[in-house]
């Protein structure tokens, strides 16, 4: 488990003192209006979005899915929120508008759960009808427009402050609700036994379905509050591009964080580790003075080395340890 | 039968070793060319892999194999079958998405002009298929045809090539009467031809007609080689089953104080799936174990999966308690009491790598549903208590299940069971592939279990170990009930023979 | 039971219906449209998808067998970009058609080796591709760099008058033959009948002595060689190269021979099936635009619905 964990929390901190070495003051916190501001919060604030729906990933990876659906989701529930609150300043109508669109992201879940529980469809295929019409919901609800809204409540999710960034604070809530839900009751066990044995699951009287149903209305639901961060960060609803290829980061900072795609044991801080990873190369880029969409070169190599670290294919070829290939 | 030709195969001294397991050790096998030779065997006997050691799908450890005065050592299926090794499996592996004629020619299909030449193609394929007598169209998808023509389009693919051996593993367990007969007469030609057969089939009628030697293994050690003349039904079956003395002397006396039973708990009416099993009536009492006797296919598995309802049953009905129960599937089944462990531990029973801890609550937990989380101390008391109860070793709850050994993998699945407190615990080869230690605690188990008034079903591949610890015994021949015996009455070599397919014994036979 | 059975095999039934599908969509358009059934607004389809066309054959391969392949939209941006940078360094137009194609088919090489050899999911695997093609194109440039040259330039506007006054462009003539040929390859050589053992079950073909490496690795070839040959077509028909271009066209390829007929699970699946999805895809566009007053994020949806309906039918068929 901690050996799991011990590459991921390399790479980061390599990463991290990578920063400080380019920007000295890359640490150094300070406080302004009761504010905090500096490196780190940025790269927690910015990779709050991420790290959201890669706790949703998380848990449907672990019952051998994948959701490829969640971008296009964030881009609903931002698309819903901001129709709904509209040229309104009210804080209720701010509320109704979130709340609306987090009811129609689980929702969403179902009808992914009930294609790929229900309907048998492997979880790739099933998410991708989702992926592709959810764009195009989005568009249908905005009206191919960007909305812009002026909401005070409603820029509060995204863009406030309580000391600490609003998203900080949402996300880590959620992390930590989802660590205590499922290490407190017996949800977590139960997806894992899903997810490393589904026919002995079976077997053993667990509700597969149920789990399978659960996870994917879960990751929906943070795919959901994603969104309204993203959307409110701008105050605005960008149907084309809120959440694009955020789907591609969460499973990312999943795999990086040492769940494997096949399903099985997770690990919550894991994807967190993986989240500021991803989050921090990015900052990275910047501050080095690359351009920014060479991002996606670096992501590529840390894909595929963590991916060879992780198969036992490779480890065996370069003989980590021996591995016994049932 | 002279032994004038030499062998066409010859495999001297054949070991091989999976992770735990010691499939083959040194397995000496001979195959002479015109000759249906049977590799007899119970399950995990090591048939599979032996046969896989010749077809190039595995290599072996240690030993040689010698094919027509040449030593060889073939890496992939491929080259096999280029040496002149052809296999049909027990399942057929052919692509049911393309075309017969495909199907039969497929990497070695005939070109013009660098591209394949399918008319020439389908007249091949049709000429091969002529030849055992099989008139189909060869453009025809491989998927419209029943299974049993399937089998004999991959019989045509294993000799559309110059084929001196052919393996046929268990190619009857798909087909009806009128097919096996057909797929006999197609054996019976190439034979003629001077083609050397390997057969693998659980059915002794079979082999009995249609094979000329047979070697036995067992536990993957090799038992006997005979010509099938030599050795009538009850030796064989005493070989292939062995017996496993010393072990079991505390259990019989259990079983003989255990007089008193009580009501009947599970009642099975006409109940059957096609293809699996025929319609069985079955009562089992409180208190009573019930032994399943039969060999590998005859049902066994099939019936215990019915009860549990793993599988769906199509007919007849299951009264629990005198009600009649429909079991939509496990869940039903454990409501009303019924534990399963599953004769595939790894696929079907534990949950590899989560720790003992779980998989011992697992069933518990499920039935609790996830939202109501068993209480951490409850928890700790159960696995405690269980891991001293069967010994499980390492008696750490944190160690993950994927590294024990197979006896304390089984052990720590009957845990996860007794930790329901079934009332009807049903039992797959709970013995099989596990240390003669392990395999007297679960045994005796089974008899403390019944004698607190469990109601218990023992499947066995192992007769001897069915016979001590039943109470009543029923037997199994074809996926057909065929008898039902009292187990203190009742030795091994009666149940052999009814195995076996002799005469009816004179006690009472329900069919 | 030959004798009861339609004329038609069930395995054709899906690019039937694709086919179908495409007759009734360009129908429909036809009776509610003036100038709609021309035979320009057909070419017009060809002309507008043709690298889409080509993505498709090579995405055909790659499902058969089994996989799937993310990389392509990428490395079609990536192609532009080479095609773009090169044209402008001064490069011929051959040496730029020989480097893109490598690179199309050294990257498509590398995935299928690491999908193969290590044993990940393909998924992954053309993910990390689909990342790192991207990227390559901004180390190029980040800006969108145009094409001047003039033979490119000549070939790209270059017109085929067809009988009837129809005009057709060369990248149709280009994507028709590579759809014919993936079309004899699948179906005329040991390879493209491997492809099909392959995707149909794996172990089978294993066991059948077919060479299952070969195959799995040559489809990533043949997807990344098409990706970098519609990447030349893309370049053709945008003149220019950007890191931007074709993004989320991996998913229309995809889309395109899921309503082709092609089964997601391997092994069942026809090019033409591709192309008829290809089509059946432009058609909707071209309806929606010739709609005027629905909005192009309509396309977004109905290409959802449709991959909704027919991965439900495949469901059926694959149960029965």
């Amino acid at each position: 488990m901690k050996n799991r964990l011990l590459w991921p929390l390399l790479a980061l901190a390599a990463l991290l003192l990578l920063n400080l070495a380019v920007t000295p003051s890359f640490f150094a916190l300070r406080i302004q209006d009761g504010h905090l501001y500096g490196g780190l919060v940025d790269v927690l604030k910015n990779g709050a979005p991420t790290l959201l729906i890669a706790l949703g990933m998380t848990l449907v990876i672990a019952t051998r899915g994948i959701d490829l659906s969640v971008g296009a989701v964030a881009a609903i529930a931002g698309a819903v929120t901001c129709v709904h609150i509209g040229t309104s300043d009210s804080t209720g109508t701010a509320l109704a508008g979130m709340a609306i669109a987090l009811v129609l992201c689980a929702v969403l879940g179902l009808w992914n759960g009930f294609l790929v529980a229900g309907m048998g469809i492997q979880p790739i295929i099933a998410t991708l009808v989702l992926m592709t019409a959810g764009r195009g919901v989005a568009m249908l609800v905005t009206e191919g427009q960007i909305v812009t809204v002026n909401n005070t409540a409603y820029r509060q999710v995204g863009a406030g402050f309580v000391v600490l960034p609003v998203s900080i604070l949402i996300s880590l809530l959620v992390l930590g609700l989802v660590a205590f839900v499922t290490r407190k009751t017996a949800l977590g066990m139960l997806i894992e036994a899903v997810g490393v044995n589904p026919e002995a699951s079976r077997l053993a009287g667990v509700r597969s379905r149920t789990i399978i149903w659960t996870v994917y209305v879960f990751a929906a639901v943070c795919a959901g509050i994603a969104g309204l961060m993203i959307s409110s960060n701008v105050s605005a609803a960008d149907a084309n591009n809120a959440g694009l290829w955020i789907e591609m980061d969460a499973i990312l900072a999943v795999v990086i964080g040492g769940t494997s795609l096949a399903g099985g044991r997770y690990s919550l801080t894991g994807t967190l580790i993986g989240a500021l990873i991803i989050q921090t190369l990015t900052t990275t880029v910047y501050t080095i003075g690359v351009a920014p969409e060479v991002t996606l070169v670096f992501k590529a190599v840390v894909v595929i080395a963590v991916c060879l670290v992780q198969a036992p294919k490779a480890r065996a070829a370069l003989s980590f340890r021996k591995v016994a290939v049932s | 039968m002279t032994e004038s030709p030499p062998p066409v195969v010859e495999m001297r001294g054949i070991s091989l070793a999976f992770p735990g397991v010691k499939a083959l050790q040194d397995v000496d096998f001979r195959l002479f060319p015109g000759e249906v030779h049977a590799l007899m065997g119970e399950n995990g006997a090591g048939k599979s892999t032996l046969i896989k050691t010749l077809t190039g799908v595995h290599r072996p450890d240690a030993g040689e194999t010698v094919l027509a005065g040449e030593a060889v050592a073939f890496s992939s299926p491929g080259e096999a079958q280029h040496a002149g090794i052809s296999t049909v499996y027990q399942e057929v592996n052919l692509c049911a998405n393309l075309t017969v004629a495909e199907n039969i020619l497929l990497g070695r299909e005939p070109r013009r002009l660098g591209g394949i030449d399918f008319p020439a193609m389908r007249r091949r394929a049709a000429e091969v298929l002529a030849r055992i007598g099989v008139h189909i169209d060869p453009a025809s998808s491989l998927s419209e045809h029943p299974i049993a023509v399937q089998q004999l389009v991959a019989i045509a693919r294993a000799i559309a090539v110059d084929c001196r051996v052919l393996v046929l593993d268990e190619p009857t367990s798909s087909l009806d009467a009128g097919e096996v007969a057909e797929l006999f007469r197609i054996m019976r030609v190439l034979r003629d031809e001077g083609v050397a057969i390997l057969f693998v089939s659980h059915f002794l009628d079979q082999v009995y007609e249609i094979s000329d030697r047979m070697t036995v293994l067992r536990n993957g050690m090799l038992v006997g080689e005979h010509l099938t003349a030599d050795v009538d039904r009850r030796s064989l079956i005493s070989q292939m089953i062995g017996r496993d003395l010393g072990t079991l002397e505390a259990i019989e006396d259990a079983a003989e104080k255990r007089t008193a039973q009580g009501p009947v708990l599970v009642q099975a009416e006409g109940l059957g799936r096609r293809g699996a099993i025929e319609p069985f009536d079955l009562e089992i009492r409180a208190g009573q174990v019930v032994g399943l006797a039969g060999l590998l296919g005859s049902g066994r598995t099939e019936l215990a999966r019915l009860l549990f309802g793993a599988d769906r049953a199509d007919s007849g009905r299951l009264l629990v308690d005198g009600a009649p129960l429909r079991l939509r599937g496990p869940r039903s089944a454990i409501a009303a009491g019924i534990a399963f462990s599953s004769e595939d531990r790894k696929g079907e029973g534990l949950v590899a790598d989560l720790s003992i801890r779980d998989n011992l609550v697992l069933a518990m937990q499920a039935a609790r549903g996830w939202t109501r989380p068993l209480p951490r101390r409850t928890k700790d008391h159960l696995v405690e208590k269980y891991l001293k109860a069967l010994d499980i070793r390492p008696a750490n709850p944190d160690a993950l299940v994927r590294t024990l050994s197979g006896g304390n993998q089984q052990k720590v699945l009957l845990a996860r069971w007794l930790v329901t407190e079934p009332r009807l615990l049903i039992l797959d080869e709970p013995t099989r592939g596990i240390d003669i230690g392990a395999k007297a605690q679960i045994q005796q188990l089974v008899t403390t279990l019944a004698a607190e008034g469990t109601a218990v079903l023992f499947i066995s591949a192992e007769l001897e170990e069915v016979v001590r610890i039943a109470d009543r015994i029923v037997v199994l021949r074809d996926r057909r009930k065929i008898a039902e015996l009292d187990g203190s009455a009742t030795g091994v070599d009666e149940v052999v023979e009814l195995i076996a397919g002799g005469a009816a014994p004179d006690k009472e036979v329900v069919s | 039971m030959t004798a009861l059975a339609p004329r038609v095999p069930t395995r054709f039934l899906p690019v039937l219906a694709t086919v179908a599908l495409f007759v009734l969509a360009f129908g429909v358009g036809s009776a509610r449209y003036d100038g709609f059934a021309s035979g320009q607004v057909i070419a017009n389809l060809f002309i507008d998808n043709a690298f889409l066309i080509v993505l498709a054959a090579g995405m055909t391969f790659v499902i058969l067998s089994g996989g799937i392949d993310l990389s392509v939209g990428s490395v079609v941006a990536l192609s532009t970009m080479i095609t773009a940078s090169g044209l402008k360094a001064g490069w011929p137009v051959p040496l730029v058609i020989v480097v893109v194609l490598l690179t199309g088919s050294t990257l498509g090489l590398l995935m299928g080796l690491v999908i193969h050899k290590f044993d990940i999911q393909p998924f992954i695997v053309t993910l990390a591709g689909m990342f790192l093609a991207r990227g390559l194109c901004f180390l190029i440039s980040v800006e969108s760099v145009s094409i001047k040259d003039k033979t490119f330039r000549a070939v790209a506007t270059a017109a085929i008058e067809l009988p009837g006054g129809v005009t057709i462009t060369y990248n149709v003539v280009i994507a028709l033959l590579v759809v014919a040929a993936a079309m004899y390859v699948l179906h005329r050589t040991r390879f493209g009948r491997s492809v099909y053992a392959v995707g149909g079950n794996e172990s089978s073909a294993l066991l059948m002595g077919l060479p299952t490496t070969r195959v799995k690795v040559g489809v990533y070839v043949i997807s990344g060689l098409c990706s970098s040959l519609a990447g030349l077509l893309f370049s053709l028909y945008m003149l220019s190269g950007y890191g931007l271009h074709a993004v989320g066209m991996e998913l229309d390829a995809i889309a395109a021979v899921v309503i082709g007929g092609t089964l997601l699970a391997g092994g069942v699946g026809y090019v033409l099936g591709g192309l008829a999805g290809v089509l059946v895809l432009g058609t909707i566009q071209t309806l929606i635009s010739f709609q005027g007053t629905l909005s192009s994020w309509w396309t977004k949806i109905v290409i959802g619905v449709l991959l909704l309906v027919f991965i439900a039918v495949q469901r059926t068929m694959v149960r029965r």
